[in-house]
This record gives C-alpha cells, sequence and structure tokens, in this order.
C-alpha cells in the first residue's frame, strides 16, 4: 500500500444478523484518482460506502479514509469528504441560493467564502435564472449537478458519490463527468458507483463488488484485457453472473 | 455557534414557508379554545327527574315545587310506584327519581323527622353527585323553610352544625376560568408535541437526514436548531391564547405573566424534547403521530384538566406526578387564578427543570448519526 493513499480498507465487514452485506473487502484508493465501484443491486456497494463515510459502523475489519479510522474517528472522517447519496438530498421547499448557503454554513465555512462561491457556483451551473427558486422546481440533471458541487463545496480531500447519475439523460451524464474530471483534477479523490458502464471506462481504476466481496480491481483497459473483453460492460456481466444472491 | 446560526436559519425558512401549516397552528387553537371552554361546562341545568309522591300531602307538594322551579331540574312527570320509576332511570327518561313514602308529612309534623329518597343514575358518576348535591341543597331550604314556619327560627337542634361555603379564587365558580387556562395549556403542548415530533423523522423519510448525518453537525446543536424554532412558536402560541382568553372570556390574570412565562418555557423543553425523542425512534411520520397521541391522550385525560386528580384512585394519583401536563395545568391555573408566587410553584418548578434534563438527554443520545 502506497503512502498517497486517501482510503486504506481492510478487511472491512459489515454483517446485518446472519446476512454479511460486506464481506471482508481491501483495497485502497490513491490520492486524485477517479475510482469506480461497480457492483449489482445488492452487491453492497452502500453498505460499503455508508462504512467509509462514518453512517455505518463496520461488523469487523478497518479502514482509514483521509488518514482517521472509520471505527473510531468518523467525525474526524466527516470534516474530510463530501457525500452524495442515491436518494436526492438537497431541501426541495428551499431555493438554490439557501440549500447552497446551509451546506456551506453547516460545513463551517464562513459567511463571506460560502457568498463568493455560492455566486461561482451558480454562474458555473449557468442556473442564475433559478438561482432564487426552490429546487423542486429544477430539472432532475440540474438537481444532481447541483448536489454535487453542494457535496464538494467545502473542498473535502474525497467525495463519495454513490449512483450520482441514474435516471439522468445522456447529454446530462457527460457534462456531470466533465464536473467529476474538473474536481479530480483540483486534488479531489472521487469515489464513484454507477450502473452506467461505460462510466467505468472513465474511472482510472475499478473495483468490481460480487455478493459482498470484491471479486477484482485495476485500470478499465487492464481488466479488460484480463477477460478478454472490448468493453466493461462484458466485464462486468461475465463477474457479476457468479453472483449467488437472489435479489 | 456559527453552524447553528445556519441550522436555525434553515428551520425557520422551511416552517415559514409551509403556507398549509402556519394557519393551522394559529386557527385551530382558536376553535378549540372556543369550543372545548364552551362545552366542557360542569355545571348541570335541566337534571330529569322523575317522582313517585305517596304521601299527595300538602308538604310533599311544597317540596315538590322547590324542584319544580329550580333551573338545575326538570321534571320528567309522576310516576305510581318505585318500578315504574326506576324503569323511567332505565331507559334514561330521567336522571333522578324522587320518591315521597306513604306518612311523609304525618312523620315530619309528629316526629319533626321525614325520610325521602332519592335514587341517582350513577353510570355517570361526576353528573350522579352534581345531581344528589342540588337535590340536597332544595331539601336543605326546604327544611329550613319548615322549621321557620313551626319554631319561627330555623331549628338548630337538628342542624348543629350549618356549613357555609365560599368559594375562593374563583368566587363566582366560574367554570370558564378554571377551563381557559387549562386547555390553553393544553393547546401549547399539542402543537408543541406534534410539530417536533414530526419533524426529524420527516428529514428521516425524504432522506435529507443522511446528508445531515454525514457532515461533521454535532447532535446537539442539529437538535437544537430543530427544537428551538418550535419553542418560540409555542411560547407565541401561549400569547395568542391568553389575548384570546381575555378577549373572550376576560380570564383573570391575578398572578405573574413572567412567572408563566418562565414554566412554560421549561416545559416547553419537557414536551419539545419528547416530540424530539419519539422523532428519533420512528421510521416513519406515521408512527411518529401514532407515539404522540399515545402519550397525548393519556397525559390530559390525567393532568386533572378534565376530572380532579383527586378523585383518582392513589396509583393514578401517583403516576399523574410524572406527568408533565399535570404540572402545566396546576401551575397555570395556580399562577392565573390564585396569583400564585414563585415560592409556591418552585417545587414544580425544580421537577420541571429535572424533566427537561433527563428527555433531552435521552433525545440526544438516541439520535444515531452512525447505524
Amino acid at each position: 500500500m502506497q503512502n498517497d493513499s486517501v482510503i486504506i480498507a481492510n478487511k472491512l465487514t459489515k454483517k446485518f444478523g446472519h446476512f454479511t452485506a460486506v464481506d471482508a473487502i481491501t483495497f485502497d484508493v490513491r490520492k486524485g484518482e477517479i475510482f469506480g465501484f461497480l457492483g449489482a443491486n445488492g452487491a453492497g456497494k452502500t453498505t460499503a460506502i455508508k462504512m467509509m463515510c462514518g453512517l455505518s459502523r463496520p461488523t469487523a475489519g478497518e479502514a482509514t479514509v483521509a488518514g482517521f479510522d472509520v471505527n473510531t474517528q468518523p467525525n474526524e472522517i466527516k470534516k474530510h469528504i463530501g457525500y452524495m447519496s442515491q436518494h436526492f438530498s438537497l431541501y426541495q421547499d428551499m431555493t438554490i441560493r439557501e440549500n447552497i448557503r446551509f451546506y456551506g454554513g453547516i460545513y463551517g465555512l464562513r459567511g463571506k467564502v460560502i457568498k463568493q462561491r455560492r455566486e461561482e457556483l451558480i454562474a458555473e451551473l449557468g442556473i442564475e435564472e433559478y438561482a432564487n427558486r426552490r429546487v423542486e422546481e429544477l430539472p432532475l440533471g440540474w438537481k444532481q449537478k447541483l448536489a454535487f458541487s453542494i457535496a464538494i463545496i467545502h473542498e473535502p480531500e474525497i467525495v463519495f458519490l454513490d449512483e450520482p447519475t441514474s435516471g439522468v439523460d445522456p447529454i446530462t451524464r457527460r457534462q456531470f463527468w466533465n464536473m467529476i474530471y474538473e474536481a479530480a483534477e483540483r486534488g479531489i479523490t472521487v469515489f464513484v458507483t454507477t450502473h452506467y458502464l461505460e462510466e467505468a471506462e472513465y474511472c482510472n481504476r475499478v473495483s468490481i463488488m460480487v455478493d459482498g466481496q470484491l471479486r477484482d480491481l485495476d485500470t478499465p483497459k487492464a481488466l479488460m484485457d484480463k477477460y478478454h473483453k472490448k468493453n466493461m460492460n462484458d466485464v462486468f456481466v461475465q463477474l457479476a453472473s457468479t453472483s449467488t444472491r437472489t435479489e | 455557534m456559527r453552524i447553528l446560526k445556519y441550522l436555525l436559519r434553515k428551520e425557520f425558512q422551511q416552517i415559514l414557508r409551509d403556507r398549509g401549516m402556519l394557519p393551522i397552528i394559529f386557527v385551530v387553537p382558536v376553535f378549540q379554545l372556543v369550543i372545548l371552554t364552551y362545552a366542557a361546562d360542569f355545571e348541570l341545568k335541566n337534571i330529569k327527574y322523575v317522582i313517585v309522591d305517596r304521601d299527595r300531602s300538602q308538604e310533599s307538594e311544597r317540596l315538590l315545587a322547590r324542584f319544580n322551579s329550580s333551573k338545575n331540574f326538570h321534571n320528567m312527570g309522576e310516576r305510581t310506584d318505585f318500578k315504574d320509576g326506576m324503569e323511567a332511570l332505565d331507559r334514561n327518561q330521567a336522571t333522578l327519581l324522587v320518591r315521597i313514602p306513604n306518612g311523609f308529612s304525618r312523620d315530619l309534623q309528629k316526629e319533626k323527622n321525614a325520610t325521602i329518597m332519592l335514587d341517582v343514575n350513577s353510570i355517570d358518576g361526576q353528573a350522579a353527585s352534581l345531581s344528589y348535591t342540588y337535590a340536597s341543597e332544595i331539601i336543605r331550604k326546604f327544611n329550613d323553610e319548615i322549621a321557620m314556619e313551626w319554631n319561627g327560627l330555623p331549628q338548630k337542634a337538628s342542624f348543629p352544625v350549618e356549613v357555609k361555603t365560599r368559594y375562593w379564587f374563583n368566587p363566582e365558580m366560574e367554570y370558564k376560568n378554571l377551563m381557559v387556562p387549562g386547555i390553553l395549556a393544553m393547546l401549547v403542548t399539542m402543537v408543541g408535541m406534534f410539530l417536533s415530533s414530526m419533524n426529524v423523522v420527516r428529514e428521516k423519510e425524504i432522506g435529507t437526514i443522511e446528508q445531515i448525518n454525514v457532515t461533521p453537525v454535532s447532535k446537539i446543536a442539529f437538535l437544537t436548531g430543530k427544537l428551538t424554532p418550535f419553542w418560540i412558536l409555542s411560547i407565541f402560541e401561549l400569547s395568542f391564547g391568553l389575548v384570546i382568553g381575555k378577549l373572550l372570556f376576560d380570564i383573570p390574570l391575578s398572578g405573574s405573566l413572567g412567572l408563566l412565562y418562565g414554566f412554560t418555557a421549561v416545559y416547553l423543553l419537557v414536551i419539545l424534547g419528547l416530540g424530539l425523542l419519539i422523532s428519533t425512534m420512528a421510521d416513519t411520520q406515521q408512527q411518529a403521530m401514532f407515539l404522540s397521541w399515545f402519550f397525548m391522550v393519556i397525559f390530559i385525560l390525567m393532568s386533572g384538566l378534565f376530572t380532579p386528580i383527586e378523585n383518582m384512585p392513589v396509583w393514578a394519583q401517583k403516576l399523574t406526578l410524572l406527568n408533565p401536563i399535570a404540572y402545566i395545568v396546576k401551575v397555570i391555573r395556580a399562577v392565573l387564578l390564585k396569583g400564585s408566587t414563585f415560592a409556591d410553584i418552585k417545587n414544580d418548578f425544580i421537577v420541571m427543570a429535572g424533566f427537561a434534563v433527563v428527555i433531552l438527554s435521552m433525545a440526544v443520545y438516541n439520535y444515531k448519526k452512525r447505524a
């Protein structure tokens, strides 16, 4: 394991009763990389993310995120990460400006900084005309882009994105990935799960989870070579079809 | 502290923006205050009674005339015998059966002592005892009158001790003075409890709580942000109710309003804390609603608001020591009607502060940022 790893997981495990949702996964994520976290529905991706974000307590194993222990320092971790869940999590009954100010505020940013970032962000997204309208009035694609911008408003070291592009049209998805690239260029490590396998090819490295276990981890190209497939979709199908879990 | 400012701003924005909710918070209580105050009238008018008069004397008729002219009683006519009279009670045609036995006037004149029988339908115990009290009052006056005629003065011999009652603190026995403060306490409680119990669970339902939980916001800051707006709103609600109570029912404001607000402020921490505790326990707004109702119904019925705590069995009286609503009902009545001072309600203050510490700690403990 390298020193510039921002996430190091070692046999991280979560059990719910007799069911092992995440089964001793071991991996590391390097600083500044875009790390794809793939797996079929129910493979345990969200549970694994929640453990790393300090939302869920691991049953066994350990992990450090941004240098802090998930078992003992969840609150320290929370200061250094951003998180965008698969449920849309902005306040629909508040305006875009209010949402940005609120999340900036609870991450402890100063009023001036919030104001400046807020206006920059609104300009970048090109949503000036919506800025004082309620979030519920925004089209879904824009909501997702806004949610991502807010998730990194405090310039975290790592941002966790749990299926950020589900239900979004291809053009918006493309724009969304441009935002991810920009964030990565600024040095924010991106940890992303997705169902769209062509998106997996945009990642620096990809891991594939099957039945709670990490089946493989490498660059998309190396994985395609290894399994003699032309695209990530076929790699995924081959690995995921070994699943014995029923949904 | 700086973070709390943002939390508070967000909660206020959401509350004030909810166009459906604000009117409910202020219109519904007015209705409740007005309707309940008029409806919860403990004075009984027109108690229906039937008569079985086996004596048919001048005296018996004079006694019955007294019943007839009382505004508390309504004559449902005469029945031939006891069985007939009881049937009237059975069929709910009457609440009271007045039986005057044969020889009533003879005994009265000869023995200076006669008996009449009152049979009361006691399904509603409170109404029964009131009927009995009113009837006794009529009979006592009849006694005095007879004695006066025969002896020229009230017959002291048969009433060696005469009881005269003066009604303190509520001299006109104005039930409104008793009910308005109590109902006010109940309203403030209901608004605070329901709003706070639905709140955190609502964020659970729409999923925003997860986004909060992944931030470094502390549990105490988050719950303080939730509690404060409802606390202010409930205090406002109390003021609103007091103004209406004063304007519509002219309730007395004998004691210090500052003291009343001080106690209510502490009391609200308990109620809102309980609401937040429920909210952290429940997974859906439905569950939260059900739990709140459960507590509200028990607390209100055992608060002494509608039925005096002194009427309850001893174990139930002891239970009311744990009921915050019982304290606020007692204190609000004491301060408004009796003009109680801080020294009088100091113990209630201490108990309430203790409740607040326990409940709020439980709410903070029970709110888990991490599953």
